[in-house]
């Protein structure tokens, strides 16, 4: 019920929103929690297990009972808490958990069983038998227990990540925080102030404070305007920090677009990384429920809550309150509402020696035993002791005292240290390293006291910054002591709830202790309070009190569980933002992407690059023609292919020779001006890390070549070697992949293609098979290479990048002249593969030298990386698998990669596993299919007929063991 | 006879604008990588000798728009502008680059509010002021990135990225534009 | 976590990738005993306390580092360079 009021809601703008179905007005300002108390709607939601009818219980992101699905198809936005949803124009809400509806939930059975289904019940009847447990048991336990649900549909919004620095980043704009922030800025430090609230103030915001003499909300407004006008200052609301981490990062989820209807291109979300070399923590205070009997009904909510309600946003949320507290919050409470003009039910405290102002129905020493009304509060009941008394109220407002809210100062592993005097956690002393607890966060409670305390911590936190506060006065506020008698659980019949999200129970708490969960976090488990999207931040100091006393111990010995990031729930999306779709990951592209994708190719993705799969002909029966002519290209006239991706590193220096003697397990020294080696490179551990060919440009120039795949880790090798184990060589390099279009010109007529494209023909002398120097085409500086990945006469000419694109087209045109045209990677694996060419199928990181029969390449006269461990024993001789061809006994025999190998008369078992295969292709040369593997002493084996079997695709075939070269064994064509 | 025609990597993908932000490819120039052999002293003499520019301190650059030297690493920077001249190579391995990088310029109301979204440096004046050069990650990138004026900077990634680099530094900048006011 | 390069300044984790034990930099001499070749490949110690790494600085200046730091407070305490680590340690060899 609206009251009248200066809160913060806009009453010139109403606004109009639904909730299940039913369309409801509140005013710009307002949640969805305090719009609808407004409307008389008391019914929020269902809890999670019993399906017991709840009401709102708080005003803030730490809500247990208002969980709200908001929103409808991919936008759906499940457990959305109320409290926290800000309402704009055409917001649709519903309720969740229930079937068929909120106030008619067929499942709200369970509350009649719950007699049944208390702490580990699930754990001990469902046991049996195993067979159920994932296709019974879970399924139908998870769809009565339960949240909200995402739609299924994938959320198109966007969502933003970002990064932030500042000297001081301060949590929480109640007084501590905005009097720090103000102490910081003025000083001259670069501040960051993040307030979770959709409004900087507070508890100020909430309470009928007086700060100098005018309401609290002018100061707060003032300070607010002179932060803005400081360059130094950034005020971020709606942003919540939800974990401290090394070095100061700080996360922090900021609602950008929630509260709008129309989010336009605006982020729903911002996960802000915050570097600050200091924090001050003035999150506040969180006010904790009492577990008496029944004490979850709609209607029974937090004191402070109640107040927001009241002043914030001029909501009374009841006709007839009634209020119960163990501290001065319940007097408070009471006396805002009468001066709002609302009737008072009673006011009930907890403390015997409690001085309670007149006029009300006040109970001194008393507590509320049971409660009544199971769709809403109808009544309560009040004992003193000696007399019970049963009073009519739809409110109750509740207050069991404050703990401070230290999550933050626990999330790099400090315990909290219990409090008698204040029978509450406060954060350790340098729990985090930077960070300052201020006001209530550090259990100050009063708004003088926490306005200094701002100020204090601003001041160390400058100090620590090298920075000296202005002299400045503090504001007058009020300095009310804070006294309070804890009251953790009242006894009575009927449940006393501690976490109403996860429906916990005293009795629940009670049990566990008994049945010998003692610790805390066992209790954690066996009960699951605190494992609701709350974590626990209304129940966690209650259920610890509940377990200590049926422990037998104090609090402080019982321990509390530990806090973890996110304070409060990150969506994933936030946290993942960008990185959906075109974002996920970078994409490369050669020069010649667009003259493939216009030649119809499939692209396949080859680490990030794309690559062209093969070139479709009309009339192709699929893509097999396809890849049998782009290979006839090769045999037969001139093929061209773009080799850019291989990674190109430029090797300068006068110590270049050395350092690839070291890197390589074979030699450079040797190396001839205007020549290229075949390269093989180990890892420390004596296996094969990469390979490539390596040309010497000049005396001190060379330029390797890596696999696609492999460039980066290559480049990092080199870099570790480099600075790490060889810093003595005077060496340099640098990646030029990106700086080079380099294509394959590979066939028979490779070298008349040449010749009429450069500026002057190929000179034989100066490019005999693996040659390499400097070329012109069109007048452009190229490099020519005399290498072959085919087994064919065949040349990779590179240009700079820019020239990628028209060369390219250019090398097509003339080879289809010629009779050739492009190959894609379909064709370009299957000519490797018939030369018994390696690549990354073969060297897969746990193959030798000595298995791909490259053995002696490791060589004898020289260190080099990967040599020691390579002569380790097992690393070598006949029991090691090594590189062997397959080739079918009948020529329709398939040969699938991954398949194992056995001898010819064995059962085909995993123990008798004698190998298996890498890379296999049908070799259009051939006219059958031919396979690359891997044999136990192989190489001895040739012409033994083995047994093939794919288990997977059900696949046996006899083969024979061959020589992994099909092709021109002797490389006569190669080289010719 | 061929003739070749040159693109630049981000043909066709340039200019994107939203909002007064404005993303544009960077005219084409000479780009070298100097990797001083031992010792950068001889290096930056002889920098200095040819190009009139000072060998650049980490994080930093010298010189101005027709010919500058941007830090790239210990002992290594970036020549932009002029062809250097080849007694350069006695003191440092020198490398053509000039292909090798999408080069293009964010400029505009906001800039750093872009950048800030998918880089992790502070990029703020105060930490980053203009001839400021930060080899740093741009989202999934690596990327360098010089500040060039009160509201302009300039980026450097993988000319294979191109795309990439585009699509990323424009969603920013549409987020950013959505969020004024 | 923030690593602070001796070249960049402190940076965050994403820019860094990181390798193992700086043990790493030990390597023995190639004719060293199999077991001094085995301990330096295979064998790591995992400290509660203070442990020596390295990163390697990839999407920034490409330098390797030795970072100390420590495992139960997550403070750390020093950052250098490898090939620093690496010439001293030679150094200090002959």
């Amino acid at each position: 019920m609206r009251i009248d009021g200066a809160g913060l809601i806009n009453r010139n703008k109403p606004v109009t929103f639904s909730f299940d179905g039913r369309s409801y007005q509140g005013f710009e300002g307002d949640t969805l929690a305090s719009a609808l108390l407004a409307n008389g709607v008391r019914l929020m939601g269902r809890s999670f297990k019993y399906h017991r009818p709840r009401g709102v219980f708080t005003a803030g992101s730490e809500e247990p009972n208002a969980l709200m699905t908001v929103g409808r198809g991919a936008a759906q936005t499940p457990n959305v808490r109320a409290t926290v949803q800000e309402i704009y124009e055409g917001l649709e809400a519903r309720s969740q958990n229930r079937w068929p509806s909120l106030s008619a939930d067929l499942l709200s059975v369970n509350d009649l069983l719950s007699p049944f289904l208390g702490a580990g019940f699930y754990y001990k009847t469902f046991m049996w038998p195993r067979s159920f447990w994932e296709k019974l048991y879970e399924p139908v336990i998870r769809r009565a227990a339960g949240l909200g649900a995402l739609s299924g549909a994938p959320d198109t919004a966007r969502y933003d990540r970002a990064y932030a620095f500042c000297d001081l980043l301060v949590v929480g704009s109640g007084p501590s925080g905005l009097m720090a922030a103000l102490t910081a800025a003025r000083a001259g430090a670069d501040v960051i102030l993040c307030e979770e609230d959709s409004a900087f103030g507070g508890r100020l915001n909430s309470e009928a404070e007086e700060i100098d003499g005018a309401p609290a909300r002018d100061w707060v407004q003032a300070v607010l305007a002179e932060l803005d006008s400081l360059p130094n200052v950034r005020l971020m609301k709606r942003t919540t920090v939800t974990g401290a981490y090394d070095q100061g990062t700080y996360g922090a989820l900021q609602r950008v677009a929630l509260h709008m209807a129309d989010p336009g291109d605006r982020p729903l979300e911002t996960f802000w990384h915050i570097a600050a070399k200091a924090c001050v923590l003035a999150a506040g205070a969180l006010e904790r429920p009492i577990a008496f009997p029944m004490n979850d009904r709609p209607g029974v909510m937090m004191a402070s809550a109640l107040r927001s309600y009241l002043h914030r946003f001029n909501v009374a949320p009841g006709k007839r309150v009634a209020v119960f507290g163990n501290n001065d919050g319940a007097r408070q409470t009471a006396e805002d509402l009468r001066a709002a003009g609302v009737e008072v039910a009673a006011l009930v405290d907890s403390r015997p020696e409690a001085e309670l102002p007149v006029g009300f129905n006040a109970f001194k020493g008393a507590q509320v035993i049971h409660t009544k009304g199971y769709m809403g509060l109808k009544s309560i009941t009040v004992s003193t002791g000696s007399r019970e008394e049963v009073i009519e109220a739809d409110c109750l407002a509740v207050s069991g005292g404050w703990n401070p809210t230290l999550h933050l100062t626990c999330h790099m592993g400090a315990r909290p240290v219990w409090d008698e005097t204040l029978a509450a956690f406060l954060p350790a002393e340098k729990s985090v390293p930077g960070m300052i607890p201020a006001g209530a966060a550090k259990g100050i409670f009063s708004t003088a006291g926490c306005l200094a305390d701002g100020q204090r911590a601003a001041k160390e936190a400058l100090k620590a910054l090298g920075l000296k506060a202005k002299a400045s006065d503090l504001p007058a506020a009020s300095d009310a002591p804070y006294s309070v008698a804890p009251l953790w659980q009242v006894p009575g019949k009927g449940r006393a709830w501690l976490d109403f999200q996860n429906d916990v129970t005293v009795k629940d708490v009670k049990q566990a202790a008994q049945e010998n969960f003692r610790s805390v976090e066992h209790m954690k488990r066996y009960t699951t309070q605190g494992m609701a999207t709350d974590q626990g931040k209304n129940s966690n100091v209650g259920a610890l009190a509940v377990l200590a006393d049926a422990t037998g111990r104090g609090i402080p010995e019982t321990g509390t569980t530990t806090f973890r990031p996110p304070f409060a729930p990150v969506s994933i999306a936030a946290m993942g933002a960008g990185a959906r779709g075109k974002g996920f990951a970078p994409e490369r592209f050669t020069t010649s992407h667009a003259a493939n994708i216009a030649r119809g190719a499939p692209m396949i993705e080859a680490g990030l690059w794309y690559r062209p799969s093969y070139f479709p002909r009309p009339g192709d029966a699929g893509w097999q023609e396809a890849c049998n002519r782009e290979v006839g290209f090769v045999r037969n006239a001139v093929g061209v292919c773009d080799v850019s991706t291989l990674g190109k590193i430029d090797i300068q220096g006068p110590d270049a020779a050395a350092f690839l003697d070291f890197v390589y397990c074979n030699t450079f020294s040797t190396l001839k001006e205007g020549r290229v080696r075949y390269g093989l490179m180990l890892r420390e551990d004596g296996h094969v890390m990469d390979d490539g060919t390596c040309a010497r440009l000049g005396e001190t120039h060379y330029l390797m070549t890596t696999t696609t795949a492999a460039a980066g880790q290559v480049m990092k090798h080199l870099e570790f070697v480099s600075q790490a184990l060889r810093p003595e060589l005077d060496v340099s390099f640098t990646s030029v992949t990106e700086h080079w279009a380099q294509f394959a010109v590979a066939g028979p007529k490779s070298r008349a293609l040449l010749d009429s494209l450069l500026d002057a023909p190929v000179d034989e002398s100066a490019f005999p098979f693996m040659g390499c120097g400097a070329v012109t085409v069109a007048g452009v500086p190229a490099r020519l290479f005399r290498i072959s990945f085919s087994g064919e006469h065949a040349y990779e000419i590179a240009v700079p990048a820019r020239y990628g694109a028209a060369l390219y087209g250019d090398l097509v045109a003339r080879a289809e002249v010629l009779g050739g045209g492009a190959y894609g990677m379909e064709a370009l694996n299957v000519l490797r593969i018939e030369k018994g060419f390696i690549t990354h199928a073969e060297i897969h990181g746990r193959t030798t030298a000595f298995d791909i029969g490259m053995g002696r390449m490791v060589s004898a006269r020289k260190d080099c990386i990967g040599k020691a461990a390579s002569r380790r024993e097992g690393l070598s001789g006949p029991e090691r698998e090594q590189l062997v061809g397959l080739r079918p006994v009948l020529p329709e025999g398939r040969l699938p990669a991954g398949a194992h190998l056995f001898s010819e008369n064995r059962p085909p078992t995993r123990e008798n596993s004698e190998g298996y295969v890498t890379s296999t292709c049908f070799s259009p040369s051939l006219g059958h299919e031919i396979a690359l593997g891997f044999l136990k002493n192989g190489p001895l084996r040739r012409g033994e007929v083995v047994k093939l079997v794919d288990h997977l695709r059900g696949v046996e075939t006899l083969c024979t063991v061959c020589d992994p070269v099909f092709i021109d064994p002797d490389g006569g064509r190669m080289r010719g | 006879m061929a003739e070749l025609i040159a693109k630049t990597p981000c043909a066709g993908l340039l200019p994107v604008r939203h909002g007064g932000l404005s993303l544009t490819e960077c005219a084409p120039t000479a780009i070298h990588h100097l990797a001083a052999y031992r010792g950068a002293a001889q290096l930056g003499v002889a920098l200095e000798k040819a190009h009139g520019l000072g060998w650049p301190a980490p994080g930093r650059s010298t010189g101005a728009a027709s010919a500058r030297a941007l830090w790239f690493g210990p002992d290594q920077a970036l020549l932009l502008g002029p062809m250097p001249v080849a007694a350069l190579a006695r003191h440092c391995a020198l490398t053509d680059q000039s292909d090798g990088w999408a080069h293009v310029c964010l400029s505009g109301p906001g800039a750093e509010e872009v950048l800030a979204r998918l880089v992790p440096v502070d990029l703020r004046a105060g930490a980053f002021p203009e001839g400021a050069v930060a080899r740093t990650a741009l989202f999934h990138m690596s990327a360098l990135i010089t500040r060039t004026g009160a509201e302009s900077f300039e980026i450097f990634a993988f000319r294979s990225m191109a795309r990439t680099l585009v699509h990323d530094v424009s969603e920013a900048m549409k987020s950013v534009v959505a969020q004024r006011g | 976590m923030r690593i602070t390069c001796p070249y960049c300044g402190t940076r965050d984790l994403r820019e860094f990738s990181y390798r193992g034990a700086a043990s790493d930099l030990e390597r023995p001499d190639a004719e060293a005993p199999p077991e001094e070749w085995h301990a330096y490949l295979h064998l790591r110690d995992n400290p509660a306390g203070v442990t020596r790494d390295l990163w390697y600085h990839e999407m920034g200046c490409a330098s390797w580092l030795v970072v100390t730091r420590n495992t139960v407070t997550h403070e750390i305490l020093a950052c250098d360079l490898a090939r620093d680590v690496a010439l001293k340690a030679r150094e200090a060899k002959r």
